[in-house]
């Protein structure tokens, strides 16, 4: 589904990403894990199309496709999917209006019909049991003024709402509680199928019980250091991360 | 061939002889305080001259554009209902007065509130009829010993509207006075002139919208004077749509007794270059003055707001927010000022002017200017200006929505603020379409 090859990216004129690797099969979960400031959310930025990222080398391809060519809109209508570390207040925008407009661009991309109002409607109903938000949170300004919280839990809406083939979730456990942490991965799990594939970005072993990968990479560095199974996400909790550093040079 | 002025000095000419020549037709009449009074405008208008770059009220906006093509100050028009189809708003309601370059006409226009609730005469009707009524309130708010173009109009004073309202009565249905200038065949000036009176405990709203026909030149210099008695409240919207080749200067001045409420929203869609002036006495103790404002120049139009709340008396509040989003090579001027007298303890100002600038070719000149001589007030301002935010966008791309439409997304949200005060419900549909057509060009 997914093949990242010997990627480079630089911001400014600092390299951060420094040749990755990165093979995804729907169907699997992958974990990236990786100290501060290795560049995991400058893979996610890159993937999902954040013009600041120069690529200066390697290729990413989405089914088949050279998704670095795509508009960021267009990247979405593909069916990819970035939850963002930091979601940015949008004023003015109500999440109902703004996904509707989203949802309906994405359709439109794909020769589907629009929805009208009755059908999101109905649509929304349905994944804000999912993801257990609050219909006033809906009518606010997206993102603005909401808790750290909400906003992650905000994003897991959305991502239930636009079903994307890819989801990219950055980070979503962080300041989360126990009870938002485990709808979130709930709304993960429920979007779990042979067609899809995420990948979760995250440094904490604890979201990894609710949401079991695959497999999990170590992001070092501006590169993929390591990979292994699942227990790899164990092994770093107890060990951290400097025997690999070790290994890398 | 479009007649144009050798030098600067050609316009004035013109405007001074124009008054003479009026004035001789006159006969009896030029004897009339009225007429004293437009005559001491006059000479107030050819002693200041039009302003230039190096008047500090004039620094950003330069009038020169008015001296080039020869201006026809005959106001006939040709115009009739059918030509109006064009400038329609679709469901306006209401009253609805048309003044046709400075010319109220009253075969166009529709009254339908009752005169027990709302007298709505022509200017030039009521200085015969109502001599005591106008010389009461006439030149009384709108200051012309500073101001060149207030002169100018008061001096030229003919025509406009005037709107008297009871005490304690409310006028249910609006007013709204569309001013047409119709530059189909002519370079036309117009300098309309209105008075509105809002008797105490009294109640109404009134829009003014303006439109030009056709392409040649248009010069509108307007000034509305506003008094609100005790405990009045008033909507007041100016609405702004005109022609890539219009000039407007336009002067409302709104003067507040004890406890009115006046509420009102500028909202500049097109035009060539617009001055607006909204100047407001707080004469009054807890008066209450509302002021947004919305411009979007594009193109090479050039937009100025200059706002002045004056606090006369203790206990008063006003509130002030004006919002621009600039395109193109576009200019625009934000100048608000606020002044808090000796006496007018307990003040409240709050002030704040937001701007987005599109294109790097654009630009947006703010400033605040308070002056407070009171102790005991509460002020707040704050201007900002910026490029359309770059996470939003790309946060907004990134769930599928294209670039353009992300765009307008976010502008039209950012107009909301504005909009929103907006209560003639047709005024209102009319602007938020004005304004989506634009951002999606
Ligand atoms: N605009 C920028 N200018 C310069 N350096 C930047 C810029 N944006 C990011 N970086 C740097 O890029 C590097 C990688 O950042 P990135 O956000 O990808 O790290 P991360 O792995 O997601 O870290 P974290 O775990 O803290 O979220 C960091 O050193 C960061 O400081
Ligand atoms: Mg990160």
């Amino acid at each position: 589904m997914l093949s990242i090859s010997n990627l480079q990216a630089f911001i400014g004129k600092k390299q951060i990403l420094k040749g990755l690797d990165l093979e995804i099969k729907a169907g699997e979960v992958h974990a990236i894990m990786g100290p501060n400031g290795a560049g995991k959310s400058t893979l996610a930025s890159v993937l999902a199309g954040r013009a600041e990222y120069e690529v200066t080398g390697g290729s990413v391809l989405f089914e088949g496709k050279d998704l670095l060519e795509l508009a960021p809109e267009e990247r979405a209508a593909e069916g990819i999917f970035l939850a963002f570390q930091y979601p940015v207040e949008i004023p003015g925008v109500s999440t109902t209006n703004f996904l509707k407009t989203a949802l309906n661009e994405i359709r439109k991309h794909r020769g589907q019909e629009s929805l009208d109002a009755v059908q999101f409607l109905k649509l929304m109903k349905e994944k804000m049991k999912l993801v257990n938000i609050d219909q006033s949170l809906l009518s606010r300004s997206l993102n603005e003024g909401f808790s750290g919280g909400e906003k992650k839990r905000n994003e897991i809406f959305q991502m239930a709402m636009l079903e994307p083939k890819l989801a990219i979730l950055d980070e979503t456990d962080s300041g989360l509680d126990i009870d938002a942490l485990r709808i979130v991965a709930d709304g993960v799990n429920q979007l779990r199928s042979p067609e899809r594939a995420t990948i979760v970005v995250t440094h904490y072993q604890r979201l990894l019980d609710y949401i079991v990968p695959d497999y999990v990479h170590v992001l070092y560095n501006g590169r993929i250091v390591k990979s292994g199974p699942k227990e790899l996400a164990m092994e770093l909790e107890e060990k951290g991360y400097d025997w690999l550093k070790a290994e890398a040079i | 061939m479009t007649p144009s002025y050798a030098s600067y000095n050609d316009f004035k000419d013109q405007l001074l002889a124009a008054f003479r020549t009026n004035e001789e037709l006159m006969n009896g009449a030029s004897k009339t305080p009225f007429h004293q009074l437009r005559r001491s405008a006059l000479k107030q208008f050819d002693l200041l001259g039009f302003p230039t770059i190096r008047h500090e009220e004039w620094k950003y906006s330069n009038v020169n554009g008015l001296f080039k093509e020869a201006f026809d100050l005959d106001d006939t028009t040709t115009l009739t209902a059918n030509d109006l189809d064009p400038l329609e708003i679709p469901n306006l309601d209401g009253n609805i007065i048309y003044i046709v370059n400075g010319r109220y006409h009253p075969e166009l226009s529709r009254i339908i509130s009752p005169e027990s609730q709302v007298q709505i005469t022509s200017f030039a009707e009521a200085i015969k009829a109502d001599p005591d009524f106008i010389g009461s309130h006439f030149a009384r708010y709108a200051d012309y010993q500073e101001n060149a173009f207030t002169a100018l109009n008061t001096a030229l004073a003919n025509d406009g509207v005037v709107i008297r309202v009871p005490d304690n009565t409310t006028v249910e249905q609006p007013i709204i006075l569309r001013y047409i200038t119709d530059a189909r065949d002519k370079n036309i000036a117009a300098q309309p002139r209105n008075l509105i009176a809002v008797g105490k405990n009294a109640e109404v709203m009134v829009a003014e919208a303006y439109r030009t026909l056709g392409d040649r030149s248009s010069f509108v210099n307007v000034v509305t004077e506003i008094a609100l008695s005790r405990d009045a409240r008033m909507q007041y919207y100016k609405v702004q749509n005109e022609t890539e080749k219009a000039y407007h200067i336009g002067t409302t001045q709104v003067n507040q007794s004890d406890n009115s409420h006046f509420y009102s929203a500028t909202v500049t869609l097109n035009g060539n270059f617009v001055r607006n002036n909204l100047n407001i006495v707080l004469n009054g103790q807890h008066a209450e003055a509302f002021m947004y404002g919305l411009y979007m120049p594009n193109g090479r139009q050039h937009v100025d707001n200059h706002t002045l709340v004056d606090h006369a008396m203790p206990n008063s509040y006003s509130k002030e927010l004006y919002k621009g989003i600039l395109d193109d090579n576009s200019t625009g001027v934000f100048n608000g000022k606020i002044f808090v007298r000796p006496d007018a303890q307990k003040t409240n100002a709050y002030q704040s002017c937001k701007n987005v600038v599109l294109s790097p070719g654009a630009s947006m000149n703010t400033k605040p200017q308070l002056e407070i001589f009171a102790d005991d007030v509460k002020c707040s301002h704050g201007t900002t200006t910026g490029k359309l935010n770059d996470e939003a966008l790309f946060y907004m791309r990134s769930r599928g929505i294209p670039k353009d439409e992300a765009r307008s997304l976010l502008l039209y949200a950012f107009s909301q603020d504005v909009l929103s005060q907006i209560k003639i419900q047709s005024i209102r549909d009319y602007l938020e379409r004005v304004v989506t057509e634009k951002l999606m060009k």
